[in-house]
Parts: C-alpha cells; structure tokens; sequence
C-alpha cells in the first residue's frame, strides 16, 4: 500500500496553508455540503490575507440573541434557511480578520438586526468582494481543474459583469473573456472516501465541491466515512482519487451536517 | 382599488407556464412556490443550480427534510423518482447549453424591451447575482414574475430599466399581481388581468403604453 492519501486529522491537513493563499471553499449557501471542521481549523492555524473562492464566502458567526429576546427584524420566518448543526462557513475566516479577498455569487445582503462580518469588513475597506455570475464561477474552476486558461462565455454581455472584461463576438453571439481560477488549496467535503481520495457525495451537497476537486494545486477533503478500496462502485465514484490530495475523516459522521 | 393577487395564487399563475415534459428552473422567491403547483397530468422536471434535476415539491415534515436536499433558493425539497445529482460546472453547462426550456425569475425592473434587473438595489450594494445571470442568457426561454409596482407605488414595468441589469433583451412574458403581459418587438401587450382590474387601470401602474389585446382575459388558475 503506497498510495494513501488519508491525514489524522484537520489541523494537518491545513498545517502548509500560507499567507496570501487563495482557497476555494466547496458548499452552496447555509445547507449542506461546507468542509466545516477544514475551517475551523485554518482558524486555529492563523494563515493571514487569504482569497476565499465559494460561492456564498459566509457572514461569519451570528450572535445569539439574548434570552427572551423576540424575533428580531429579518428575513421572513418562513423562508428562514434551516442551519445545519455544527456548522460554520467562509465566514468565520472572515470574522477572524484573515481574508482580504472574496471572490464569490452570493455575498448577500446586511439584513436589519443581523450582524454581517463580512460586510462590516466590506463597508470598512478591509475586504474586497469581486462578484461573479455563479455559472461563471463554477466554469472558471472547472477551467482551472482541466488545464484551460481563459473561455469565452455568453454570460454578462450587456450587464455590469462586462465591466473591464474582453468582449467579443461568436458565431453571433456577444461573450465576455474570462479567467480559469485556480485556487492553492481546495477545501471541499464529500460523503465517503477511499485512501486514494475517490469520492462520493449525498444529494445537493455535491454542489462547487465536485467542481472545486482537483482545481487547486492542493485539494483536501473532510468525508463522513473512509471506506476500503473497491467499496466505491467504479461506475459510482463522481470524483476520481486523482483530483484529491489529502482526506480527513469525521470522528464522529453523525455531529452534526 | 381592486385587490391584488397574493403570492401563492401568483405562483399559481405560473405553473400554468408549464407544459408536460418541460425542464425548468424556478428562481428565488414566488417562483419557487410555483414549484408546488403542478398539475397531476403533467411530467415537469425541475432544476436546480445547486447541482438536481427532477425533484418534488417542498419538504415539510422533519422526515422528509434532508440537508442533503436542497433547491437554489435553500429550502429543502422532497425526492422523486428519476431524481439525478451533479456538481455545479455541470449544473451550469445545462443552464449555458440552453437544455433547460424555462426558467422563470423574481424581478426588481422589467423593460419593455425585455431587459430585467433583479441583483442590486442602488443603496443596497453590493446585491448578490447568484445564479440569475446565467440562467437569464442561457434558458431557452425567460418569464419574470413580480409585484407590478414597488412598495412605495413606483413603477417596475418601466421603459428603461435604472437599475444594473440582469440580462438584456431576454424577457418573454411578466407574471404580476395585476396583470400577465407578453413582450414582443412591437412593445408589451396585455394579455390578463387580475380579476377586477381593468386595461386602465394595470395601464396607471405601468410606465410604458400598453398594447391591449382584443380578448382580454382575466386571469384563470
């Protein structure tokens, strides 16, 4: 057994992680599908003035109300997104003074009565946020993971999204020039691994972590279950071990999302 | 003045869009509730830009709700036979590649030329363009729906939009809580109204003339 790509623990995994680093973080909105504990512990590991890459880079920690306090202004109750347990995003980097960067979809909006880290940091000049078109986003990584530099894409023509961008027309059709993103780490978090990084995920939480996989120079992924070579169907597997540097397993797969 | 439509019996409206063996996406907000209305004859599959094809309707008990089963909007839906999961590239190929028939989107600004604003708000920078953009250039076909005029009674059907845009030029149909109206190269025509509303009166809460169709309807469900 030579290959194994399996490390103890999140704190390793993240250990070589620099100062200026650019890292896409997998997960889509507050839901499912967030390396949350590769977080965490880049918290704990400090590296300074990072780029976070996600589609939704996080608002950082919100406070709890104080008891018997009533419901707050906000979004409506009954759209209220439903948090996983245990979780944190992007967010918390940001909340920890360690980004200066956001390249993202959906950096939200500072709701009434709900403290945003992110866009306290925004409004203060301290975090830059470039907006893209999140189908731009996610091409711009499969860009990267597959070895294209730049594409043309018919997304944005006409809009602010043209902004400072090469135009040109093909085949009739107005595109706008834009780059592969590659990321120097890759966090993203799958549902069960081999030792060779193979990896399947569960519904929707496959989201940018399929698409981040292998496009940055190192992708580390927190799984729920290690399983033995073979165990993964071949004609299941959705992304293959290649594209995985490191692998960390969950303790505990049932704390939480 | 007549009542307006409420936001279910809008999404209501919508699913009338659907036709048996479409692929559609539904945006953020009233359209996502249109998700709940499909009729019983009709095969409709849905996508998500989060990366599903064909699932059901909204979860609502604890045991149907799986983080693991989500739509783009962050609700959590119920699976379906012939369901399918993939990453975002992909999800988004299908969205670019004009393999999805319909998608229908929340709107801040339509213009009569079809240009729709829904990300930004001036004053309330930076907005969020999420996955509208794409999906604005790469459905087959785009519909809006929205409330007819702004809280404070200012026009949303306009003439040019003021707000940073979505997409040019891509708007075929506006779904409001007062009227349906189709655009065309001609200009925007009115098609239905709300029940109890007249052509003048969706015409004195809509910025650019209306061209008013011979057989105007009011809206059925």
């Amino acid at each position: 057994m030579s290959i194994n790509k399996v490390v103890s623990s999140y704190d390793e995994a993240v250990a070589d992680v620099f100062d200026g680093a650019i890292i896409l973080i997998g997960g889509f909105g507050p839901a499912n599908g967030t390396p949350s504990n590769l977080i965490r512990a880049l918290v704990k590991q400090g590296a300074k003035n990072l780029t976070l890459a996600a589609n939704t880079p996080g608002q950082g920690r919100m406070e709890t109300p104080p008891p018997g306090a009533g419901p707050g202004p906000g979004p409506m109750p009954e759209r209220r997104i439903k948090m996983p347990p245990n979780y944190d995003n992007g967010g918390l980097l940001i909340q920890n003074d360690q980004v200066i960067k956001t390249i993202c979809a959906f950096p939200g909006n500072p709701m009434p009565g709900m403290p945003s880290p992110l866009h306290d940091r925004r409004l203060a000049g301290k975090l830059e946020v470039e907006m893209v078109p999140q189908g731009t986003l996610a091409e711009r990584i499969r860009a990267a993971k597959a070895g294209i530099p730049a594409f043309y894409t018919p997304t944005g023509p006409g809009t602010l999204m043209e902004k400072g961008k090469e135009l040109r027309e093909i085949n009739g059709v107005p595109c706008v020039l834009e780059y592969a993103l590659k990321g120097d780490y890759s966090f993203i978090r799958a549902y069960k691994a081999d030792r060779r990084g193979n990896l399947v995920y569960q519904g929707t939480s496959r989201n940018f972590n399929g698409a981040m996989a292998g496009a940055s120079t190192v992708t580390i992924a927190e799984v729920d279950y290690l399983v033995e070579l073979g165990d993964i169907d071949p004609e299941a597997v959705a992304t293959p071990g290649i594209y995985v540097d490191r692998v960390v397993v969950r303790q505990n797969p049932e704390e939480g999302i | 003045m007549p009542e307006k439509l409420d936001e279910q019996t809008m999404a209501l409206r919508v699913a009338k869009e659907f036709e048996d063996g479409m692929v559609v996406n539904l945006g953020f907000g009233i359209p996502t509730l249109a998700g709940n209305f499909i009729p019983e004859d009709k095969e409709v599959v849905f996508q998500s830009e989060n990366g599903v094809l064909g699932f059901g309707r909204t979860a609502i008990t604890e045991e149907e709700q799986s983080f693991h089963l989500i739509n783009a909007s962050g609700q959590m839906v119920t699976p379906q036979p012939g369901m399918c999961f993939f990453d975002h590239a992909e999800s988004f190929s299908m969205i670019r590649g004009k393999h999805i028939d319909l998608c229908v989107l929340g709107g801040l600004q339509v213009s009569e030329k079809g240009d729709l604003a829904n990300w930004v708000i001036p004053g309330r920078e930076p907005g969020s363009i999420g996955g509208a953009m794409d999906l604005a250039f790469g459905a087959a076909k785009l519909m809006v729906v929205m409330t007819h005029v702004t809280k404070n009674n200012e026009f949303k059907v306009v003439k040019e939009c003021t707000y940073e845009l979505t997409v040019p030029r891509r708007v075929s149909k506006v779904i409001t809580d007062i009227a349906v109206i189709e655009i065309t190269p001609e200009g925007m025509v009115l098609q239905e109204t709300a029940p109890g509303w007249d052509a003048e009166a969706v015409q004195a809460l809509t910025e650019p003339k209306l061209i008013i169709v011979d057989d105007l309807k009011t809206i059925q469900f």
